[in-house]
């Protein structure tokens, strides 16, 4: 796998904090299209990672590229987003003094300037949009309540749908499962299986019947490089992975 | 495009602020002019100016909620750009004086004659003229407000950060204002001023035309702000306040956007200045003291963050409470006034306003929910608005209360 025809290609790259390596000469390619699963024990730098991608950290040594060609060390978040490259975050950050809907609205694909902000009116095509984003959520029904008074679960969707609403070329998505039911996890499963048809997507996760659900290319993460990489049951037999992560 | 721009501004809550502001606007005025000095109901001039005085405050405190309050930017230097407009409009002042001054040098106001200047300084330059004088009102604040924003919101300066440089902002413009060399009067600033645009400064038709003008500026920066915050930028600055990273990572420039409305904010505060100098007659350098942008903060709080009408209210009635106790109880003033920013930040955090229309909210929820629970007709159509929020578009499910409290929260 190149550089060239890959959509997100990650080589050499370390992060340290204070000394300590979060990120240790980790190298990663995602191709165009395919739906990626990361995992890795706690402190493993996975959200480290993201934030590389994303260009929150600056990357100590390494490459990062986008498309082959775009280097993604040398943007900004705003830019990064405005390429293509959409996130979740760990904790669900939603803007909690906006409404659903207004959340949705403001993620959704359309000029970014002031300028453009400030004599935006919305478009019939918009709302559609945003309604049909609602659906995909489940949150029709609260589409003017305040994202403050969603349930965590609910925040989680909700965020799935800014994400969604971005219309990003990459999403990253850094534990959608975290504190919900079991059945809202199946549940997020199938939605992002159904993005993934046409959307690149890196999944982190802990929930294994969730990474399992997903059936996808595994990566597994350790002290900040890849440790194994394949189907979940290849990597579930190697040894070195059932040691540092699937053992404990 | 400009027209639904302007449309936004308008809604049940502006437009009963709006008919106060006219009811204002028009008979203060008359009360002073017209109506004879024997009636109950004449408006002393003293009162006129008093009263204007607060409006400028008003938009002061307008100003700075426009930052605050939906940007989260906390600005202890609002005085700055507050005293900038009002040397611009004294400086014009200055001006027309002529050679009515003590020493009647046409050109050189008496200050300058006085520390023996031979020539008028290069920038004081055209402010004989009142357009290129109302010109720098907006350009010098709005000027500084653009460089300082430039550099400190694209260094991400936040927060405590972002305050305690804004204070050092202004208490530079402070020390350099102080110096006679500055040439604006140092310590004494500009004073002894006569006309305006050829009218008796000291004149009640002026001063009731100054009181009007005042309440203007006041309406038509509200519906700017009103605009501003009801607009999908609007949502982008509510959005920056409460996760700046998550606006970033959305792909949105915040630096941008802050600098927008900081620099729109200080241009604000420059017209307050500008309004509020002619009545008070004099600006010196003490206008930029520290404390005074602290306490443009204390009237917002008072009034309520984020609602711009609070800014308003809170502004005029946290000054007439200051103009009673100065009169009444001189040595308690300060006191009073930490007494009650510490009251409500402890029982009102979200001031008088917010928590009024919390409470209104509230109550047409039950009311709604009761009548809905005797099944007597439609579910409701119209989900209350929330105080603080932009206007709204999506159409409104079954009743919900939008009145949950939100927290700011770090993106992670
Ligand atoms: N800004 C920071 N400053 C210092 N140390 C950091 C910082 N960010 C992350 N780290 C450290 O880097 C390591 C990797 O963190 P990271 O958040 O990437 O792990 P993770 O794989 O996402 O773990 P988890 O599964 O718990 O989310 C951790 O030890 C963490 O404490
Ligand atoms: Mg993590």
């Amino acid at each position: 796998m190149t550089r060239a025809t890959s959509l997100l290609y990650l080589d050499g790259v370390s992060v340290a904090f204070d000394g300590f390596k979060a990120l240790n000469d980790l190298s990663l390619t995602i191709d165009p299209g395919e739906m990626r699963a990361i995992i890795g024990p706690n402190g493993a730098g996975k959200t480290t990672m993201m934030d590389v991608i994303t260009g929150k950290t600056r990357p100590d040594s390494g490459e990062v590229y986008f498309s082959g060609a775009i280097d993604l060390t040398s943007e900004d978040e705003a830019a990064i987003a405005e390429l293509g490259i959409g996130r979740k975050f760990q904790k669900p950050t939603v803007f909690e003094s906006h409404t659903v809907w207004d959340n949705l609205e403001l993620a959704l694909k359309a000029p970014r300037g002031p300028f453009s902000t400030l004599f935006h009116v919305i478009t019939g095509a918009e709302k559609t949009r945003i309604e049909n984003l609602l659906e995909l959520i489940r949150l029709t029904d609260k589409s003017s309540e305040l994202a403050a008074n969603l349930s965590h679960g609910q925040k989680q969707w909700l965020e799935i749908g800014m994400l969604l609403a971005q219309d990003p070329k990459l999403l990253l998505v850094d534990e959608p499962a975290a504190g919900m039911t079991d059945a809202e996890t199946a549940e997020t499963a199938d939605l992002l299986k159904d993005i993934a048809k046409d959307h690149s997507v890196v999944v982190v996760e802990h929930d294994m019947d969730f990474v399992r659900s997903l059936d996808v290319k595994v990566t597994v993460l350790h002290e900040g490089s890849v440790l194994a990489e394949g189907s979940l049951d290849h990597v579930s037999a190697d040894e070195r992975v059932v040691e540092v992560y699937l053992g404990r | 495009m400009m027209s639904s721009f302007l449309f936004r501004a308008m809604d049940a809550r502006a437009g009963i602020f709006l008919a106060l502001m006219a009811a204002v606007i028009i008979l203060v005025p008359v009360g002073n002019l017209l109506v004879p000095e024997t009636s109950p109901f004449h408006v002393p001039t003293y009162a006129v100016t008093l009263m204007g005085k607060y409006l400028t405050y008003a938009l002061l405190a307008l100003a700075v909620d426009l930052v605050w309050g939906y940007c989260g930017i906390l600005s202890l230097g609002h005085a700055a750009f507050f005293a900038l407009g009002g040397y611009a409009m004294g400086m014009y002042l200055m001006r027309q004086i002529g050679t009515r001054g003590v020493y009647g040098d046409p050109l050189l106001p008496d200050f300058m004659v006085f520390l023996n200047w031979q020539e008028l300084p290069w920038y004081w330059y055209g402010f004989d003229m009142f357009w290129f004088a109302a010109l720098m009102v907006l350009l010098v604040p709005g000027l500084l407000a653009f460089v300082f924003g430039w550099f400190a919101f694209r260094s991400r300066v936040t927060g405590v950060y972002l305050s305690i440089i804004t204070q050092a902002l202004t208490y530079a413009l402070l020390l350099a204002f102080f110096r006679n060399d500055m040439g604006f009067g140092g310590n004494n600033g500009l004073t002894d001023f006569k006309d305006i645009l050829g009218f008796d400064i000291q004149a009640d038709t002026t001063r009731a035309g100054l009181f009007a003008a005042s309440g203007l500026a006041l309406v038509v920066c509200f519906l700017i702000c009103r605009s501003v915050t009801r607009s999908k930028l609007g949502k982008v600055l509510v959005a920056v306040r409460d996760a700046e990273s998550r606006t970033r990572f959305l792909g949105y420039r915040v630096e941008h956007y802050k600098l927008f409305v900081w620099t729109l904010s200080a241009m604000m505060a420059g017209v307050a200045g500008a309004l509020y100098v002619p009545q008070v007659g004099i600006i010196n350098p003490g206008e930029f003291a520290p404390a005074n942008s602290i306490e443009v903060v204390i009237w917002v709080a008072v009034g309520g963050r984020a609602t711009l009408v609070g800014a308003v209210l809170g502004a005029v009635l946290v000054n007439f409470a200051k103009t009673w106790f100065t009169a009444a109880l001189p040595d308690i003033w300060l006191f009073a006034l930490g007494g009650l920013f510490v009251f409500v930040t402890l029982f009102l955090p979200k001031g008088i306003v917010g928590t009024l229309s919390d409470g209104w909210t509230a109550l047409r929820q039950r009311r709604i929910s009761s009548d809905f629970g005797e099944g007597s007709g439609d579910p409701p159509s119209q989900a209350p608005q929330s105080p603080g929020a932009p206007a709204n578009v999506p159409p409104p499910g079954p009743a919900v209360s939008r009145a949950g409290a939100a927290h700011p929260q770090p993106a992670e």
